[in-house]
């Protein structure tokens, strides 16, 4: 799955982070616990949460991680989106709520990546 | 090969920036070329207790020093110190306000992620005078 394919299955809207469209991302991680990211995720490439904070981007940065969706219409302030930018991580905003989307990236073949 | 050492001061005011010092060594270890299951590693614990030094303790300084065989990194603060170090370190028990909660943190997941991502973790704490945490990731 790439990040264009996310946008079209979410109906989501990039922030930023245009030149990255075509990036594979194979599992991903809903969560609006950022301890609980850096506690149980490995090698998932997506975030999806509802906060907007630059910890969010941060957490994401520290996990390799390559694209975050704001779930929840969430809209993230200038501070984060040009942290992200500096570290090259694409944002998407999506109106559906954090349940429903990760649903359909399920339904779509991504995973959760850390199934024991 | 000397060991090559660098230094962080981190702001104690501003949440926001907490992770800042974090980032900076990351892409260090990147340039210099370490393994990336190393750099995370390294990243993720450092991020968590300079998270932790930033909600507890307002600040503090991180010194690292970095060897083709292991990155260790040591962060102090002269916060109010932990006053019981095994219940820290168990995981769920947090003393973390609300608001830090409301950002994503305060899970209490901090110290005992630390412990996990490293091969060697020491902490030194005297109530009221403040906390010393090292820890080191082997590289090879």
């Amino acid at each position: 799955m790439t990040i264009a394919d996310i946008i079209r299955i979410l109906n989501a809207q990039i922030i930023c982070g245009e030149d990255h469209l075509d990036t594979e991302l194979h599992s991903a991680c809903g969560a609006d616990m950022m301890s609980d990211v850096l506690a149980f995720v490995k090698d998932q490439s997506v975030l999806l949460t509802g906060l907007v904070n630059p910890q969010v981007v941060r957490t994401a940065d520290m996990m390799d991680m390559r694209c975050i969706v704001f779930v929840r219409g969430k809209e993230p302030d200038d501070m984060v989106v040009d942290l992200a930018k500096e570290r090259e991580i694409v944002l998407l905003k999506t109106p559906l709520r954090m349940f429903t989307a990760c649903g359909l990236l399920y339904e779509s073949g991504l995973r959760g990546g850390c199934e024991k | 090969m000397e060991a090559i050492k660098v230094h962080y001061d981190v702001p104690g005011d501003d949440f926001t920036r907490a992770g800042e010092a974090s980032g900076m060594l990351k892409r260090y270890l990147k340039k210099i070329g370490f393994a990336p299951d190393v750099i995370r590693k390294v990243s993720i614990a450092m991020y968590e207790a300079e998270i932790n030094m930033v909600i507890h303790a307002h600040g503090g300084e991180i010194d690292g020093e970095i060897t083709p065989e292991k990155i260790s990194v040591t962060l102090r603060d002269q916060g109010p110190g932990i006053p019981d170090v095994d219940l820290a370190m168990q995981e769920g028990y947090s003393t973390a306000p609300d608001n830090v909660r409301s950002l994503g943190f305060g899970a209490g997941m901090g110290l005992p992620n630390i412990k996990k991502y490293t091969d060697e973790m020491k902490i030194e704490t005297v109530l009221g005078k403040g906390t010393t945490v090292y820890f080191s990731v082997n590289a090879q």
